[in-house]
C-alpha cells in the first residue's frame, strides 16, 4: 500500500535526511515548514530520489489556523498517511531566564503545536487503519538539567503525549515511534563546545527508518544514549540537584 | 551564523589549518555567511593537499547545500547545488539509466569540488574532463553578485572557474549533463599485466568506455609496471547491492603500511585475478569508488598522513614515466595500488590538469625520504613536459607549477578582476604563489 508522509520541520537536517530516506523508498512526502524556498529545493530533491509525490507545504507550529488545511491536503492522498515531527526550538536557557515569555514559544514549537496538529490528523489515520507517527523528542526530556530545562520540559511533555498517542493508535492498527536523539551534527549543534560522540543526521535517519520498519516504540539514537540516560535518570535527586552536567 | 573553530586537513592529513568554518544548511544561511564578506568555500575536503584549507582565516563548508534541484529526462541535464556528492547523484540516477558523465575516484567529492579541480575519471579518454559537461555555474562573486557562468556567454570566466581552485567566486550551484548508461551495475574485465611495455600497449589498445590500470609500484626488474588492467562497461541486471561499509576506527601505527606488508598486499592483489583474466559483475559504486567502502581509509597512514604524487606526461614521454616508476620501485616507499591511465586532451579551464598522455598516481607516507623522492619525481615531470595535479598536490613549488601551466597568466588576469582584494585565497594558492605575477 502507498504511504504518504507529512514531515513537520522539514528544513532541519535530520528531517531532510529522513525525507530523503522515505523518498528513496518511493513514499510520498509533504515537506512542511516556514522557509518555502528551502522547502521547494528539498521537494525537488526528494522527487528526483524517487518520491511518489513531493511537495512543499506551509506549517508554523505557532499558527494552528493552518493545520486543518494541511490535514485536508493529506486526506486527498490514497493509502496510508504517516507523520514525522521534527519541529522544536531551543533558545539558550540564559535568554529564557532573561525573558520568561520565551517559554511559551518553546513549548508551542516543541510540544503543543505539533500535538494539536497530530490530534487533527489522528482520526483520519484511525479511519484508514494504519500509518505511523514518528515523534522526535530529545534526551534532554529525560531529566531536567540547569542548562536547558524549559526545552527539556517541552520535550518531556511531547514524549508523554506520544506515549498516550501510541496507546490510542495501536488499537486502530497504527503505530507511534518516539525518537530520542543524543548529539547530532546539525545547525543547532555546529560549533558548540563540549559535544562528544556526535552522530550524523543520516545515521539518525537510518535508525528512525529501521524503527518504523520494526515497529519499535522508543528509540535512542545513537543507541548508546539509552545507557547514558539510564544512568543519568537513576542518579538520586539529592545528588543530581548539586550536579552540573 | 555560528562559526566553528576547527583544526582541519586535506585528505592526505599531512597539511593542516586552523580557522573558523561556517556550515549553512539553506541558501538563506549562505547569504548570512557572506553578509560579513565572502570567504573561500570547501566541500568534503577530498583534495589531498591544501586546496581546501585556509589557515588563520575563515571558510564556508558547502556540504549541506546539496539538493538536486531539477532534471530533464529529454536532455539529461541536472540542476544541483554545489555541495551534492557525485556518488549520491550516481546512486539516485543509475537505476534510471543516467550517470554523471565524469566521476572522480571517490563518490564523496562534491559537484563544487569537481568543478574547481576540473576532475577526470576512468573514462577521460572518451568523455574528457568534468567541466566539459558543465552547462552553467551559479557563481557567487566577491562583489555580492551571483552570476551565471557558461562556456559560451562568459568564456573567460568559465575557463578561470573550471579547475580554477575557487578563486573566481564561490560555486553555489551548477547545471551538468548526465550521460545515459545501461544500468547500475558494471561488467568489469580484469586481466593481469606482466610488465611496463604490456601495460602501456594494453592501455593504448583499450576500446572500453572505462579503463584503468592498477600498478604494483613495488615490483622491480622484469616485473616493473606489472598490475591489473580493468575495463568496464555499464549494464543492467540483478546483483545484490553491497551496502556494508567499513570504517578505519583509529589512526594506524607506522608499521601498518611498512614495506613487507605493502609487498605482500600487492602480490595478493595481483594474484587475485586469475592468469587467464576474468569478467565480473560489480555494483557501480564498487567500480568507480573502490575505496569509499572503507570510510576514513586515510587514517591507515598514521598520524603523519601521506602524500599522493600524480603527474601526467605527454605520450612521447613514456620513457620518462618508466624512469619515474623505476625510481619509485627502487625507493621501496610506495604504498599499495598505484594507478596508471591513458588520458586524452579533454580539459575545460586554464588550470585544468589533463593533457594527452599517461597519468601515474602513487601514494607515499609523509616521511622525509618520501618528500625528497616526490621532489625528484616533480623535477622529472617538469623536464618530461608534464604537469602535476592540484587535487593531489601538497609539496610542489610555484615556479615549477607556472612552467607546467602555460595559461596561468590568463587565469590570473581573470581572477584578479573577479576577486581584486584576494579574499578567496587558500593555503594552496599562497604556497604556490598563484595569485602573484611572478
Amino acid at each position: 500500500m502507498t504511504n504518504t508522509w507529512i514531515i513537520l520541520g522539514a528544513t532541519s537536517s535530520m528531517a531532510r535526511a529522513f525525507a530523503r530516506k522515505v523518498a528513496a523508498q518511493g513514499d510520498g512526502v509533504l515537506l512542511a515548514g516556514r522557509d518555502s524556498d528551502d522547502l521547494a529545493a528539498l521537494a525537488s530533491d526528494c522527487h528526483l530520489r524517487g518520491a511518489r509525490i513531493s511537495e512543499a507545504v506551509t506549517f508554523d507550529a505557532r499558527d494552528p489556523e493552518g493545520f486543518a488545511a494541511l490535514v485536508e491536503r493529506l486526506k486527498a492522498e490514497d493509502g496510508l498517511i504517516s507523520a514525522a515531527v521534527f519541529v522544536g526550538s531551543m533558545p539558550e536557557q540564559a535568554l529564557i531566564d532573561a525573558d520568561p515569555a520565551l517559554i511559551d514559544g518553546t513549548v508551542t514549537d516543541s510540544f503543543t503545536g505539533p500535538a494539536r496538529f497530530l490530534h487533527l490528523l489522528v482520526p483520519e489515520m484511525e479511519r484508514r487503519g494504519g500509518g505511523t507517527v514518528v515523534g522526535v523528542g530529545s534526551v534532554a526530556g529525560d531529566r531536567g538539567r540547569i542548562g536547558n530545562y524549559v526545552y527539556g520540559a517541552a520535550k518531556a511533555g511531547f514524549a508523554t503525549y506520544l506515549s498516550g498517542l501510541r496507546n490510542r493508535l495501536t488499537r486502530a492498527g497504527g503505530h507511534v515511534v518516539t525518537v530520542k536523539p543524543g548529539f547530532v551534527d546539525t545547525a543547532m549543534t555546529w560549533g558548540l563546545p563540549g559535544l562528544f560522540l556526535v552522530a550524523s543526521p543520516e545515521n539518525v535517519a537510518d535508525d528512525i527508518a529501521r524503527a518504523v520498519l520494526k515497529g519499535r516504540n522508543v528509540i535512542y539514537t545513537p543507541f548508546f544514549w539509552r545507557y547514558i540516560m539510564l544512568i543519568i535518570r537513576h542518579i538520586p535527586e539529592f545528588i543530581f540537584k548539586k550536579m552540573k552536567i | 551564523m555560528r562559526w566553528k573553530a576547527a583544526e582541519y586537513s586535506g585528505w592526505g592529513r599531512a597539511l593542516w589549518a586552523k580557522g573558523e568554518i561556517a556550515r549553512p544548511e539553506r541558501q538563506r544561511g549562505l547569504d548570512q555567511v557572506f553578509a560579513e564578506g565572502i570567504v573561500p568555500a570547501q566541500g568534503m575536503r577530498r583534495s589531498y593537499g591544501d586546496a581546501g584549507l585556509n589557515d588563520k582565516g575563515r571558510m564556508v563548508d558547502m556540504t549541506r547545500l546539496d539538493r538536486m534541484l531539477g532534471f530533464d529526462p529529454d536532455t539529461g541535464i541536472l540542476d544541483v547545488e554545489s555541495g551534492a556528492r557525485i556518488g549520491t547523484i550516481a546512486a539516485a540516477f543509475a537505476p534510471r539509466g543516467w550517470l554523471p558523465a565524469v566521476m572522480p575516484g571517490t563518490g564523496f567529492a562534491t559537484v563544487g569540488g569537481c568543478i574547481a579541480q576540473d576532475v577526470h575519471g576512468k573514462n577521460h579518454h572518451v568523455a574528457g574532463s568534468f567541466c566539459q559537461h558543465v552547462i552553467s555555474i551559479q557563481l557567487r562573486q566577491p562583489d555580492g553578485q551571483t552570476v551565471t557562468v557558461t562556456p559560451d556567454t562568459t568564456p573567460d570566466l568559465f575557463r578561470a572557474t573550471a579547475g580554477g581552485l575557487g578563486q573566481t567566486g564561490v560555486i553555489v550551484a551548477a547545471r551538468i549533463r548526465l550521460q545515459p548508461c545501461k544500468g547500475d551495475i558494471m561488467m568489469v574485465t580484469e586481466r593481469r599485466v606482466e610488465g611496463w611495455d604490456q601495460h602501456l600497449s594494453l592501455l593504448d589498445a583499450s576500446t572500453a568506455t572505462y579503463t584503468v590500470g592498477w600498478i604494483d609500484a613495488t615490483a622491480m626488474g622484469k616485473a616493473l609496471g606489472r598490475g591489473i588492467l580493468e575495463e568496464g562497461e555499464t549494464n543492467s541486471g540483478l546483483v545484490p547491492q553491497r551496502e556494508k561499509f567499513r570504517k578505519v576506527p583509529f589512526t594506524a601505527p607506522r608499521f601498518a603500511l611498512s614495506k613487507p606488508i605493502v609487498r605482500a598486499f600487492n602480490e595478493a592483489y595481483f594474484r587475485r585475478v586469475p592468469r587467464t583474466g576474468r569478467t565480473v559483475v560489480r555494483p557501480i559504486g564498487d567500480f568507480f569508488f573502490p575505496l569509499d567502502k572503507i570510510h576514513d581509509w586515510n587514517k591507515l597512514y598514521g598520524k603523519h598522513g601521506f602524500h599522493q604524487f600524480q603527474c601526467v606526461v605527454p605520450l612521447s614521454s613514456h620513457p620518462a614515466l618508466r624512469e619515474m616508476l623505476e625510481t619509485i620501485a627502487a625507493s621501496g616507499l610506495a604504498s599499495p595500488l598505484a594507478v596508471l591511465k591513458r588520458m586524452a586532451e579533454g580539459r575545460a579551464g586554464h588550470l585544468s590538469f589533463p593533457m594527452e598522455g599517461y597519468t601515474l598516481a602513487v601514494d607515499f607516507p609523509n616521511r622525509a625520504e618520501a618528500r625528497e623522492l616526490i621532489k625528484r619525481l616533480e623535477d622529472m615531470t617538469l623536464s618530461a613536459g608534464g604537469r602535476l595535479y592540484f587535487a593531489k598536490d601538497s609539496l610542489a613549488r610555484g615556479t615549477d607549477i607556472r612552467a607546467m601551466y602555460p595559461e596561468h597568466q590568463e587565469w590570473l588576469r581573470v581572477v584578479t578582476q573577479a576577486d581584486p582584494e584576494a579574499r578567496l585565497m587558500t593555503d594552496m594558492i599562497r604556497r604556490l604563489k598563484l595569485r602573484s605575477q611572478a
